[in-house]
């Protein structure tokens, strides 16, 4: 089986956030980067998983400049085979879905695998566009994953509880927690990692249809009201009267 | 060219998401000089997409439409934004527009913002809306540069307003014929809680601080006197105290519920970046020095033993004397 999986690379959620440029731009300066949580706990180490059991590759695809190659290093030490970064620098989700597509449409995989959102920009939109740009079907926020021959089995969010469906493949799919426990690499994987192949690609055309114009840090809270643990009825009041909230 | 909208039934009525986005295609009609046609799939009474200021709604008529597939359903938002000429479509960012409304803004080559907490600022040539990123540590106002645009809209981010107003309903048939979906569902398990958490004006959640499943009697309580629906911070779900639909914070559910209790929860970033875009939040910890303090609105400094019954008691006087 062959699967791809797409990672992006993103500030650690620790980081504190600041912009330049007049809050055009995000502060990269002494921010870490890691791989999507979605992209590296669930999508990644399912397709690993899936790999060990029925063979195969698992390919980690990432479109971005050279400064994300740790990151790239690191989902080889977790087991990827190899790594495809395309030279680019993705303006926005549609451009970063033709770019996947337009490498992956010959390539004969048989899944694709993508977060269910980036933690930087939360749009959850990738995957969708890419299955509708490769003609193939979609399951979204998948939970748990299954292949048996050439159908996957498929447990995933919907509106109002979850359900299991049946594709066959190849599929496009974007996981969500549940999938599967996040790995750490040991040593020999950190060392494997660094022989790899990782080739870089350069960028198709694509198109842009969106564009961030500016940035505002989110206001914190005023000041917590502490009220005492022996007179509860006073926060009942305060979320009527102040808060309006009862 | 009118605003279409994509809405849906839950339980036999219209939901209070999509009426959230009828209001909000309605408002953007308005700027616009037209108007909103909202679509839906299903059989039950659709008065409330008039109240919340739709002209026109569209019944998609379609046997296959009741599995709300989302290579069926995207052809069949296709159709009707092609018969009512429009250029804006508008979802609300849930499970379904998660699925189906990133593959339609590809069809359509579309702009699309996901996750949109404001209305549009259209001036000139640009139409602008805001968005939440990092995890709700910022907003951003993203340009969208086609013609044809998408917006899916974060769920209990705008106030709903219902009018007198009724719609024309008419059927829309959907023509599918040549589309034969691979998917097939096997399944399906409904969500047991009478309450979906997204939905819920007002949400119980609670961590490690409550020691074991066996504690969490007292917050069921504490919610059904709220009416709240239930929740929980990651170690919580991932131990199987609670089950993972109830897990919030960046890596589970995001929510944004008018009033949010957090009760011995620490205040992770991680935690809050799914909560911290509720209205009024309460947290209530027995370590005054927890994060959770700096990100709440009203805390109790407290055992939660103690406290959470005390609390139920007064909540019960409260409602007695309403
Ligand atoms: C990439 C990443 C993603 C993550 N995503 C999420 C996420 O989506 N959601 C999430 O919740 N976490 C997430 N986490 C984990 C997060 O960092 C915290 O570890 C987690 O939120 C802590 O859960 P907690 O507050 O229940 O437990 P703890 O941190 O153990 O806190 C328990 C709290 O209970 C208080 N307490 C103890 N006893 C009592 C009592 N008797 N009465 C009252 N209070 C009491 C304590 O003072 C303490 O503040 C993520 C972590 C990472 C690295
Ligand atoms: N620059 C990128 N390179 C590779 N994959 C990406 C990139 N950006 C986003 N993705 C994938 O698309 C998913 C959803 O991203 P988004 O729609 O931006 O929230 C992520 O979880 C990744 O799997």
């Amino acid at each position: 089986m062959k699967i791809l999986v797409c990672i992006s690379n993103v500030p650690d959620t620790t980081t504190k956030i600041a912009f330049t440029n007049n809050d055009t731009t995000f502060n990269t300066a002494g921010v870490q980067f890691v791989i999507n949580p979605y992209d590296e706990w669930y999508a990644l180490v399912r397709a690993l998983e899936l790999k060990e059991t029925l063979g195969g590759s698992v390919t980690i695809l990432h479109i971005g400049g050279a400064d994300s190659e740790p990151t790239i290093r690191k989902g080889l030490a977790i087991g990827a085979d190899d790594a495809i970064r395309i030279e680019s620098n993705p303006s926005d989700a549609f451009a970063v879905a033709e770019q996947v597509a337009a490498y992956a449409k010959d390539k004969g995989f048989d899944l694709i695998m993508v977060g269910k959102e980036t933690i930087n920009y939360n749009g959850g939109m990738v995957g969708g566009m890419l299955a509708e740009l490769l003609n193939l079907p979609f399951v979204s926020m998948a939970t748990k994953l299954d292949v048996n021959g050439t159908i996957a089995t498929v447990e995933h969010d919907v509106d109002g509880g979850t359900e299991v469906v049946e594709c066959p493949l190849p599929l496009v799919l974007s996981a969500n927690k549940g999938m599967a426990e996040a790995r750490i690499p040991n040593m020999r994987g950190i060392m494997a990692a660094r022989t790899k192949p990782l080739t870089v690609v350069p960028a198709a055309v694509s198109n842009t249809l969106t564009n961030v114009v500016s940035y505002k840090l989110a206001p914190g809270r005023t000041d917590c009201k502490f009220i005492d643990a022996s007179t509860p009825e006073k926060l009942v009041e305060l979320l009527h009267s102040e808060a309006k909230a009862l | 060219m009118s605003i279409l909208v994509y809405t849906e039934l839950s339980k036999g009525k219209v939901k209070k998401s999509s009426l959230e986005a009828v209001n909000y295609a309605s408002r953007l009609a308005a700027q616009l000089n037209t108007t909103a046609t909202a679509v839906i799939a299903g059989d039950a009474d659709v008065a409330d997409l008039g109240k919340a200021g739709a002209k026109k709604v569209l019944r998609l008529k379609n046997e296959k439409l009741k599995s709300l597939d989302s290579l069926y359903l995207t052809a069949a938002i296709e159709q009707a934004a092609a018969a009512e000429g429009a250029d804006v479509i508008v979802f609300v960012y849930d499970f379904t527009g998660k699925a189906i409304a990133s593959r339609l803004a590809a069809r359509l080559k579309a702009g699309m913002v996901a996750g949109v907490v404001d209305n549009p600022v259209i001036s000139g040539g640009s139409f602008t809306v805001k968005k939440n990123v990092f995890s709700g540590k910022a907003t951003a106002v993203y340009s969208l540069n086609s013609t044809k645009k998408i917006i899916s809209l974060l769920a209990s981010s705008f106030p709903i307003e219902l009018t007198a107003n009724t719609a024309e309903v008419v059927d829309f048939s959907v023509n599918l014929d040549t589309i034969n979906s691979p998917v097939k569902v096997k399944e399906v398990k409904q969500d047991t809680s009478e309450l979906s958490l997204t939905d819920a004006d007002i949400v119980v959640s609670a961590g490690r601080g409550l020691k074991g499943p066996e504690n969490w009697g007292m917050i069921e309580d504490l919610a059904k006197t709220l009416g709240a629906a239930t929740a929980c911070s990651r170690p919580v779900a991932d131990m199987h105290w609670r089950p993972h639909h109830e897990h919030v914070g960046q890596t589970g559910t995001a929510i944004r519920p008018n009033l949010y209790f957090a009760i011995g929860i620490s205040g992770a970033i991680q935690h809050l970046a799914g909560v911290n875009g509720s209205k009024t939040i309460v947290a209530i910890n027995s370590d005054k020095e927890a994060p959770f303090f700096k990100s709440a609105d009203y805390g109790i400094v407290g055992d939660a033993f103690e406290v959470v019954p005390k609390l139920i008691q007064a909540l019960k006087t409260f409602k007695a004397q309403q």
